[in-house]
């Protein structure tokens, strides 16, 4: 909660900031119009909120992991650690109530640790030392030590003179202590408001963990081999799907038996998310390559007919009539006009399909592969590595963009007239 | 016989909730090879129904055409077309625009490129040839498409309202150049036009059609689109005949809209 308070926070100050600092410096003709809320095209991305979004999401990510790479003046109070104490009063049969302290070691997890020196102190109740792990919580038997144990009726009655009860908890300045149905202290030093690297590495960890699987692989195969991997069957998959889905979508477009033979088979598949049929194309073949490729040529498949039939659908028919009157042939009109005429859905299509081929190449890995994006984030999952899962996110999600700029660029070299007919 | 010649041609259009519309209704007309007709009516009255029989884009329900002594049975080069817009091809540049033609007939560059070039020089638009058609505006477009059918050297050139999404000034140069291309080519051109005095300017002969069911209203012989020969069309205008001519034609055409009108609001 109070992540997205600070986060909305930031939005607020940065777009006030911005906005009157650079209000004078934009002049050009956009900038002139007067009319811009309703007016899509005047709404141009602000480079400088992109910035800032960025530069954000990382500020926070850090201050909330306790990162060196942020100042230690912004992080959000980290978990306690170091010697806490309290103090507890215990009651036996036959003797007066008694106070000892409890001092515990409260420490990283994955150190090694001692548990303090300390003296027994006076009276029957000793003193009690223990180690608990920060961000995590520990039974203290407190009665072990002292001289009257649970066989004579040894009850904590208080702790730090609050009384407690079992199922109660006290609040101390090191953190909570409870008690446990059947009398035993549990105590559970404050958490802080940072994540526990289990949950939320810090940056730094993840761009190591990058570094080293980068340098040493992961589970026999390096990093570049599981993103090749990926990226190998995403292409090959979308290569088919293209080359049997844009002659079919054409041969919708132009005759009307293929339209009515593949119009109910494209209308029932294409709702039909690709990651639903991972179970089938298991079933029939396998989870090797195949599976995964047939599986992304499925994904491809609908999306490149539908795209090429929309395109051969969209053209002007005062452009075929123009060809047909200057004595091009059916085959001419195929080549010179209808092709060239879809090629702007085409891209569309090829920018859908590759983005859905990537989704569902990540998602099959999930379910099973000995190679990829997906298996890798998936096998660190179950060991709790996630900082390899949050590299293996951000990687998939450059990934994703990459070749959507790719395709776009393709777009803008192949077919310059989209939208400006 | 040299010439088009359009016999009893109808069109009716059955719609698919069971009526139908008559769209053209015995519409008989001889054109001599090198005449220039234009044609005026209300909207609707069927004259883009006539130019698409005419360039075999539609069979007529009756009749037939006729061009030099064979029938007309589906689109072909000797009958070229220019559209009002949007038929140029966007991936090709203008010069491949215009000589698509020649191209598709499989000529080489050689024996195509001085028509081309000629034609380009002749619309203006020799220092365009290279550029994308989507950078032009909309009356190079038009100028473009002309010559595209130009370069194909078709007997017929069929033109539906190919100047109506001009402005006043531009379409009055295209005129003019419509005119200059009639006369050194020699060809038959049928246009399609909305304005009465277009139509008056550019139609050696000019055809009144009426709607409901489309049939030929009126036909005229006409002067000026010789006298408009390398002349101001502004001069052409100023002539007490043409003036006399529209105020004609305009009343006609007044009269069978209101007779539309009058027959919608009994209906
Ligand atoms: N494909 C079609 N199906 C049904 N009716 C049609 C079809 N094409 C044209 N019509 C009808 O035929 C009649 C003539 O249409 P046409 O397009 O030839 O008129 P027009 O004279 O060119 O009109 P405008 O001046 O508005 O272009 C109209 O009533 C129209 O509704
Ligand atoms: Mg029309």
């Amino acid at each position: 909660m109070i992540v997205f308070a600070i986060y909305a926070l930031i939005f607020i100050t940065s777009f006030v900031v911005v906005k009157t600092l650079a209000r004078k410096a934009m002049t050009d003709y956009t900038a002139l119009k007067t009319v811009t809320f309703g007016d899509e095209s005047a709404v141009r991305p602000n480079r400088i909120a992109s910035v800032i979004s960025v530069l954000t999401i990382f500020l926070l990510w850090g201050a909330f992991t306790g990162s060196k790479l942020v100042p230690s003046m912004l992080h959000a109070p980290g978990p306690f650690m170091g010697d806490a104490s309290f103090n507890y009063t215990a009651e036996a049969e036959g003797v007066a109530p008694d106070d000892a302290t409890v001092t515990v070691r409260v420490f990283e997890v994955g150190t090694d640790v001692q548990p303090p020196e300390i003296a027994p102190g006076s009276g029957w109740a000793k003193n009690d030392v223990d180690t608990v792990g920060a961000w995590r919580s520990g039974l203290i038997r407190v009665d072990k030590n002292d001289e009257y144990g649970r066989d004579v009726g040894h009850t904590v009655t208080a702790v730090n003179g609050q009384p407690i009860a079992p199922g109660g908890e006290v609040m101390t300045e090191f953190g909570r202590v409870g008690m446990s149905p059947k009398g035993t202290l549990n105590f559970e030093p404050a958490k802080g408001w940072q994540m526990e690297p289990i949950w939320l590495p810090p940056p730094e960890a993840v761009v190591a963990r990058l570094v080293e699987i980068a340098n040493e692989g992961y589970r026999d195969s390096t990093l570049w081999e599981h993103l090749g991997w990926s990226l190998f069957r995403v292409i090959v998959g979308f290569f088919f799907g293209a080359l049997v889905g844009i002659p079919l979508g054409y041969a919708m477009g132009l005759s009307d038996w293929f339209r009515g033979w593949f119009d109910p088979i494209v209308e029932f598949m294409r709702p039909v998310p690709p990651l639903a049929l991972i179970p089938l194309v298991i079933i029939w073949a396998g989870i090797g390559e195949l599976g995964k490729i047939i599986l992304l040529f499925l994904a491809a498949l609908w999306i490149m007919a539908i795209a090429a039939r929309a395109g051969v659908s969209g053209v002007a028919i005062s452009k075929v009539h123009a060809a047909y009157s200057l004595g091009a042939s059916k085959w001419q009109i195929m080549r010179h006009v209808i092709v060239p005429n879809s090629l702007p859905e085409i891209f569309t299509g090829a920018r859908v399909a590759m983005g859905v081929c990537w989704g569902t190449v990540v998602a099959a890995e999930l379910v099973a592969a000995e190679k990829g994006a997906g298996m890798m984030i998936m096998v660190a999952s179950k060991f709790q590595l996630t900082d390899i899962v949050i590299m293996g996110i951000i990687l998939i999600g450059l990934i994703g963009f990459g070749i959507d700029i790719l395709m776009r660029l393709a777009e803008k070299a192949l077919v310059p007239w989209k939208g400006r007919i | 016989m040299r010439g088009l010649t359009i016999e009893n041609l109808s069109m009716r259009f059955d719609l698919p909730d069971g009526g139908s519309v008559q769209a053209l209704k015995d519409v008989s007309l001889t054109l001599q090879q090198g005449e220039l007709l234009s044609v005026l009516g209300p909207s609707g009255c069927g004259k883009t129904t006539l130019l698409n029989i005419v360039a075999g884009f539609l069979a007529p329900t009756e009749g037939q055409i006729v061009l030099n002594g064979h029938p007309v049975t589906g689109p072909d080069a000797e009958r070229g077309m220019v559209f009002q817009q949007g038929a140029l091809f966007e991936w090709m540049d203008v010069r491949s625009n215009v000589s698509f033609g020649p191209r598709m007939a499989g000529k080489k560059e050689a024996e195509w490129a001085q028509t081309v070039d000629h034609l380009l020089d002749v619309v203006g638009l020799r220092d365009f040839k290279e550029k994308a058609v989507y950078e032009l505006s909309g009356g190079m477009q038009q100028r473009v498409a002309l010559a595209r059918c130009l370069a194909n050297d078709p007997d017929v050139i069929l033109m539906d309202e190919p100047l109506g999404a001009l402005d006043a000034l531009t379409r009055e140069k295209m005129q003019s150049l419509v005119l200059k291309l009639w006369k050194e080519t020699g060809k038959t051109i049928i246009l399609i036009t909305h304005s009465v005095e277009e139509a008056l300017l550019l139609g050696e002969r000019l055809l009144v059609m009426a709607p409901r069911p489309g049939r030929i209203h009126t036909e005229y012989r006409l002067p000026f689109a010789d006298l408009g020969v390398g002349q101001d069309l502004r001069e052409v205008k100023k002539h007490l005949d043409f003036a006399s001519k529209r105020e004609e034609i305009l009343s006609m055409i007044w009269d069978m809209e209101e007779e539309i009108m009058g027959r919608t609001e009994e209906a």
